[in-house]
Order: structure tokens, then sequence, then C-alpha cells
């Protein structure tokens, strides 16, 4: 591949343009209305450059990329399924894209009956009963719902409830996000098979905890057998639970965290809806309430009269505004389309598919890598490394390894119940060619590693750079342009 | 295989300490240090701070996590090894070398709490 890794600043070329004015002075005379004290004093610096320098410039960049469009993506926990074309095609509507936050509800019908629709879609979906979709993204759904918890306390005087009890096996942004939200962590431990020690649970549960937050299937992609006793113990305590919706994909349309007890939630729609995520676009975060936590949901809603006209409203009970207006509109349209085009049928099949799919590399895998948690998984799995640890070679060696078989690596070195993990998810939308043609590489991998352990160790060997120096990088980041040009100098 | 030193004690959460009198010179073991990989930045207290058993002190930062230093005594903090603030990698290198604090004990005899090192070996085992 040719490597391209230029700035659009260095292809400027003084006076070079891509577009011609007309002669007359529009340009020009539009700023004499401008007060002289807010011009600038010294042209922008803007790059000067042809229209073919920018098509150029642009689709070089854009082959570096590698994503769902140009191969496999097993990355655990971040379901990589494909973003069907029909999606942009729907948000690229004009009648939609010109709309303006500001504009009279009036002349937005549509747009909130599409907000409208997706929320009852998604409550559908989850067994809740209402949706507020304004949050941008999964962490910040996150903090939205430990905001209605805490709200849900607070206005019944419940005010000792400071605490959010999490399961060391959990993502990240979990006990981030309890910090955030003002919110004391207290760690539950996980059984080896990563669900929720019920029995170190049951001494946690006083009236200092506010709720609870769980992923079903947990981390490991095991379902958690034990909800329903968890959902009791939990309430009794007069905690609320929280659903984390990272791994709802394998229970899309099968199964319902509302069923199993749960009060709050939010969805990815970036990842179980099918939008574009990671480098592909921006998310979005619905959170999603049990009937006695509606009132708290973020300002503004959207409401329907019963002359079925949309209204934009603000409630007097609500935790506040957590984002500008409705949210990231555009990425609820995607979604909307994801879920009209598969219809209540198919979308039952989404969570099978990428169960079967996730089982079928797990159990064709399983006598090269490692796998600690035997039994049938949900969507994802996670590997312990190489099965043979006597060659060196490492979950970060197999990793770039693969980079040179064309396939992104899976997530890696999460989670930390393992020393090596691996953790696979290959989601509903690939072929079983597909799946054969990486079962057929891992194994290859695998093989290398005790042939040629150095080989797998050199990795990547095919790919524009090299292996990165992740702790130079991590030290002495070089973040920007002037700071690459003065590490050069 | 980790080294471990016989003349040390060990907490559960990985943690050295060697005693002199009543200080206690702490870091962490090269079972932990391999567990990391490479290390980038360590946390550490300030000369001064209250430390106690069991109760974070700092925390350590690898490419592949971060994760708590959980302080093996109880005291105060009387010396840090302020060479780790430029070279975290010292950890990597020689993990019990390069100590992380010095604590002058509250309470020595909590270190009869802690792990000799052929417990600490088959705890590492497991």
């Amino acid at each position: 591949m040719k490597t391209y890794d230029k700035l659009i600043f260095e292809l400027s070329k003084p006076g070079r343009k891509g577009f011609e004015l007309p002669a007359d002075n529009y340009a020009t005379d539009g700023l004499s209305a401008i007060p002289s004290d807010l011009l600038r004093e010294t042209p922008a610096e803007l790059p000067e450059v042809s229209e073919l320098d920018v098509v150029r410039h642009f689709t070089n960049l854009s082959n570096k990329n590698f994503g769902v469009d140009t191969g496999f993506y097993p990355l655990g926990s971040c379901t990589m399924k494909y973003n069907p074309k029909i999606n942009e095609e729907l948000a690229a509507l004009p009648e939609f894209t010109s709309l303006h936050p500001l504009q009279d509800e009036k002349s937005a019908q549509g747009a909130l009956e599409l907000y409208w629709n997706l929320q009852n879609m998604l409550a559908n979906l989850s067994g809740l009963a209402e949706f507020t979709l304004n949050p941008y993204a999964g962490a910040h759904g996150e903090l939205t719902g430990l905001m209605v918890m805490r709200q849900y306390h607070m206005s019944r005087c419940d005010l000792k409830r400071t605490k959010v009890i999490v399961p060391n096996s959990a993502h990240g942004t979990n006990p981030a996000s309890a910090m955030v939200a003002g919110l004391e962590v207290v760690e539950v431990k996980s059984k080896p098979n990563g669900s929720i020690d019920v029995e170190d649970l049951k001494p946690l549960l006083d009236d200092t905890i506010a709720g609870i937050m769980m992923t079903n299937p947990n981390t490991l992609g095991m379902f958690e057998t034990e909800i329903l006793e968890i959902a009791r113990l939990v309430h009794e305590a007069g905690g609320l639970l929280y659903y984390d919706g990272a791994n709802l994909n394998p229970l899309l349309g099968k199964v319902r965290p509302g069923d199993m007890g749960f009060d709050i939630m939010h969805i990815n729609l970036h990842k179980t809806f099918s939008t574009p995520h990671g480098g592909g676009g921006p998310g979005s975060g619905p959170v999603g309430v049990a009937s006695h936590l509606v009132k708290y949901l973020p300002n503004p809603h959207v409401k329907k009269d019963a002359e079925g006209k949309f209204h934009v409203e603000y409630g007097d009970d609500s935790l506040g505004n957590i984002s500008t207006f409705l949210g990231n509109f555009g990425v609820m349209m995607k979604a909307y389309a994801y879920i009209l085009t598969l219809g209540k049928e198919n979308i039952r099949n989404v969570g099978p598919l990428a169960t079967l799919n996730a089982n079928y590399i797990k159990e064709n895998l399983k006598d090269d890598y490692l796998l600690p948690i035997e039994g049938v998984c949900k969507h994802e799995f996670v590997f312990d490394g190489l099965k043979d640890k006597s060659t060196g070679v490492t979950t970060l060696n197999v990793a770039k390894r693969l980079l040179d078989y064309g396939f992104h690596a899976p997530t890696i070195y999460f989670p930390l119940l393992f020393h090596e993990s691996m953790m696979i998810e290959p989601t509903e939308t690939e072929s079983k060619e597909t799946l054969d043609e990486f079962i057929e590489v891992m194994h290859k991998v695998a093989k290398e590693a005790k042939e040629n352990p150095q080989a797998v160790i050199d990795a990547p060997l095919t790919t524009i750079v090299r292996k990165l120096d992740e702790t130079g990088a991590a030290k002495n980041p070089v973040l920007n342009y002037r700071a690459l040009k003065n590490k050069e100098a | 295989m980790s080294k471990i030193l016989d003349d040390l004690r060990y907490a559960e959460s990985h943690e050295w300490v060697k005693v002199d009198g009543d200080i206690a010179t702490v870091g962490i073991s090269d079972y932990a240090q391999h567990a990391l990989g490479n290390i980038v930045y360590v946390d550490m207290p300030e000369v001064g701070d209250e430390v106690s058993q069991g109760e974070d002190f700092g925390a350590v930062e690898s490419v592949k996590a971060a994760s708590d230093l959980l302080s093996p005594v109880s005291g105060e903090v009387v010396e840090i090894n302020e060479a780790l603030e430029d070279e975290p990698e010292l950890l990597n290198q020689d993990a019990y070398a390069n100590w992380i604090m010095k604590v002058k004990m509250s309470d020595p005899s909590e270190i009869d709490n802690l792990l000799d090192g052929a417990a600490y070996a088959k705890l590492c085992e497991e």
C-alpha cells in the first residue's frame, strides 16, 4: 500500500484556488457591514489548494482506514456490525438535514414523530416504560441513567444512598460514570465465570446503596443466570438496577432487560442498532426507565397530544438538560431506518445469529487458544492467549500478526480477569465464509508461534507502519503537527 | 517464572515490603510488573502523607492498564523514589531494586498479616 502522510497545509501554494466567485463584489461588500473591530487583523491560515488536490488528499487518507466496510472487525465489546447504506440515505434526506433545532415545533412534526416512534420502539424492545434519546453516547447515557437514580432517591429524601455497586469485571466506564455522577463506587467480586457472586453481594446491600450497575451477558459473554435473584435482593434493599447496554446485541428481540428487573438502562445505538462508530461517526446513548422513574428523565421530552400532534416539553421533576436540544438526531434516523428495515420478525434473529457466530469461532479455535470459561457464550467470548505458553508469543503479538492477514485485531488485555485476554465478537452480519477465513488465519498464527515464534513477535510486517513504540507514545506523545516538526528539528 | 525474594514480605495485592527497624520500604513485585507490562507512569504519594494497610497510596499505569497501589503497612510516608517520576520503566527493569516509598510504621505488628516468600510464590502460581 502507498504511504501517504501529508497534511493538507503541506500541499498549499499561494494563490491556488478550487473555486471562482463571480466578478461582482458580493463577497467584499458583506465585510463592510461588520464593525471593523470585529474583523481579523491577519488573514486566516487556510490551505490554498485545487479541487484535485483536495480530492486526492482525502481519498488517500481514507485509503489508510480500516473499517467494517473494508474487512472483518472482531473487536470484542464493541459490536462492529455492518452499517447498512440505506441508513445513510435516509439520514441524508434534506427534509431532515436542513431542520434547525430552534424552528417552530409545528414545522418539525415529522422529526418529532420520528423521535417519538423510535423511543417507543426502544421501550418495546427493552421492556421499559419510556426512553430519552438525548444522550450523545454510551458513557453519557450511563451518566444520565445514574443521575436519574440519584434524582429518584433525592426526591424521596433518601439522602443516605450514595453508593453504587459495580462488578470488578465491569467496563471501565461504569465506575467512571458513577464517580462523575457524584456517587461512590463499591466493588462486588465476580465468580470465575465472570458472573456476580451473590454471596459477596448480600453483605453490601444496606440503606446506603443507590443501586447496582450490571451488564447481561457479563463481560465474559456469559448470561447472568442469577439475575432474577440479584434483582430481588437489590430491590428489597431499596436500590435500583442499572443495565449497561454494551452487551445488548445477543438479547435483541429475545430477552428484555425490563423483564429481568432492571429499572434503568442505556442502549448504544452505534452498537446494537447498526449506526457507525469509532472513527466513523458520532454515537447515541438513549436511556430508558421503568414507569416510576419517567418524570426524572432529562429535558426536553417529546410528547404526543390527544390530537396526534407532537410537542417538545420541559418537566419540573426532570434532572435537567444533559444535551443541547434532542441529542444526535442523525444517529437516531439511522437506527430508526435499521429497525424498520429489519422489522419485528427479523430483529428476533439478530441475537441468535450473533450468538451462533461467536460460539462457532470459539469452538473451532479452543484447541489452539486457551478458553478459561467453558460453555455456551452469548455474542462474544474471551481467550486467555495461546494455549501453548512456552513459545513466548503473547496476545499482543497475535493481535499484530492478524493485521498482516488483513483482519482487525480483537480487543486485547480486557477484561483484566486474565493476563492475556483476547476478546472476540464477530456480530451477526458476517458470513460463514468470513468466519472460516478468520478461523483459518488464527490457526495459522498459532502454528507460526510454535514453528517460528520470532516471525509473530516481529509482526506486523506488511502494514504501513511496523510495531509502534507504545511506551514512548504514552510517555512522550506527539499530538499535533507543531510537536512533530519540533521533534524532527 | 517471576522472581521472588525470600527476605521480603508480600501483600496479596502484589506489593513487597522490606523492614528495617520501624522503616518499611515498599515496592511492587516482579510478578506485578510482568503482569502490568510496560509501565509508563507511577502516581506516588507525597512525603508526610498518612497511609493505611490495605488502602491505596498511589497507582501504576502501564500500556495495558492502570492499577491501584495498596499500602502493605500503616504509617507516615518519609521518602519517595523520585527517580520513578522520570523513569517509571525502572520498575520493569528491576522491581526489587527500585522501591516506591518508605514508610515510618505506626504499627510494625501489621507485618505479621503479610505473606512470606513461599506463601507469595504459591499465590502467584494459582
